[in-house]
């Protein structure tokens, strides 16, 4: 189940930031180390409630700083 | 110049905004017609807009309420499958001198130009930017420019209009969303009608033109500014008010 939200994750990123699949881990953090800015960030966000049909608040979105906070909360929210 | 475009004008059943809905779409873009009370008025621009050969549809929606406006854009999208110009027109009026202005005269024309323009632009920037393409034409005044006794709470509103389009032009260009403002001066519509002769003859001598603006004055630049011949333009204002304030 993991893996499998991880992968979708990162092919999103993938596709979105332009980024080479090895540098996404889960600790690897959107801005410092896949080099998207805020509005990437929002895309992301925005492309992630569509790939998962779920809508994540303005103020949860806040708190998605690494692409394991992505996995985590998408984890917490399909349980 | 617009076919195939899609576009949602706000405030769309009578005076500016009637104009641009039908410019748009002589021009080819379908049009969804927005009307906060109108219906019957909106219906009349549908009809106008069907004779032209382009699809149009009326939406009633409150600018000011979010939720309203989110339902809207979504039925809009669905309808036509995309949505390439939001033109933000919907205003009000509620004049009186600062000094009798009332909180809540204050409040609704605040909520209903300025916060309207946000939710309506908030709206369908999801939109516009899986597109990565966009064009949201703010209609902004020319008091909003040069202050005008009477109106404390309109141009605040439009000169937050001004200062909001030159954000969002830079926060939404990186996506090729381009934002431009439009501001008129003294046009004849039933917002200016309200006006006594003595107001307007006053005004009439410090327009270089000498004469009212039409709707269509209003309407062409908005097409132009929706248009490819626009494609360098992002984050500007138009004055359109026969040299009023230049």
């Amino acid at each position: 189940m993991m893996a499998d939200v991880f992968d979708r994750v990162k092919a999103i990123i993938v596709d979105r930031l332009d980024v080479e699949e090895d540098k996404i881990t889960l600790e690897a953090s959107f801005k410092d180390d896949l080099e998207a800015d805020s509005l990437d960030v929002v895309e992301l966000v925005m492309e992630l409630e569509d790939e998962f049909d779920m809508e994540i608040a303005d103020e949860e979105a806040e708190n998605i700083n690494t692409v394991g906070d992505a996995v985590n909360y998408i984890n917490s929210k399909q349980s | 110049m617009l076919q195939g475009k899609n576009a949602l004008v706000t405030g769309a059943s009578r005076g500016i905004g009637r104009a641009i809905a039908l410019e748009l779409a002589r021009q080819g873009a379908n049009v969804a017609v927005n009307y906060a009370g109108s219906e019957q008025k909106a219906q009349e621009v549908v009809e106008e807009i069907e004779k032209l050969g382009v699809k149009a549809c009326k939406v009633q929606a409150n600018v000011a309420s979010e939720s309203e406006v989110k339902a809207m854009v979504k039925e809009v999208t669905s309808q036509f499958g995309s949505l390439d110009i939001l033109v933000n027109n919907a205003g009000i009026t509620r004049d009186n001198l600062l000094m009798r202005m009332k909180e809540e005269e204050f409040d609704q024309v605040i909520n209903t130009n300025l916060k309207g323009v946000f939710i309506c632009t908030k709206a369908v920037s999801r939109q516009m930017m899986k597109q990565r393409s966009g064009r949201i034409i703010n209609v902004a005044s020319i008091v909003g420019v040069a202050g005008n006794p009477g109106q404390a709470n309109y141009v605040a509103a439009k000169a937050g209009v001004i200062g909001m389009t030159k954000t969002t032009a830079k926060e939404f260009a990186s996506r090729n969303i381009l934002v431009n403002a439009v501001a008129p001066g003294f046009i004849a519509t039933d917002m200016t009608d309200e006006l006594t002769d003595e107001q307007k003859n006053g005004m009439l001598d410090m327009i270089p033109l000498a004469k009212l603006g039409q709707p269509e004055d209003v309407a062409k630049v908005v097409r132009f500014l929706a248009s490819d011949d626009a494609n360098y333009i992002t984050g500007q204002t138009i004055h359109i008010d026969g040299g009023m304030v230049m």
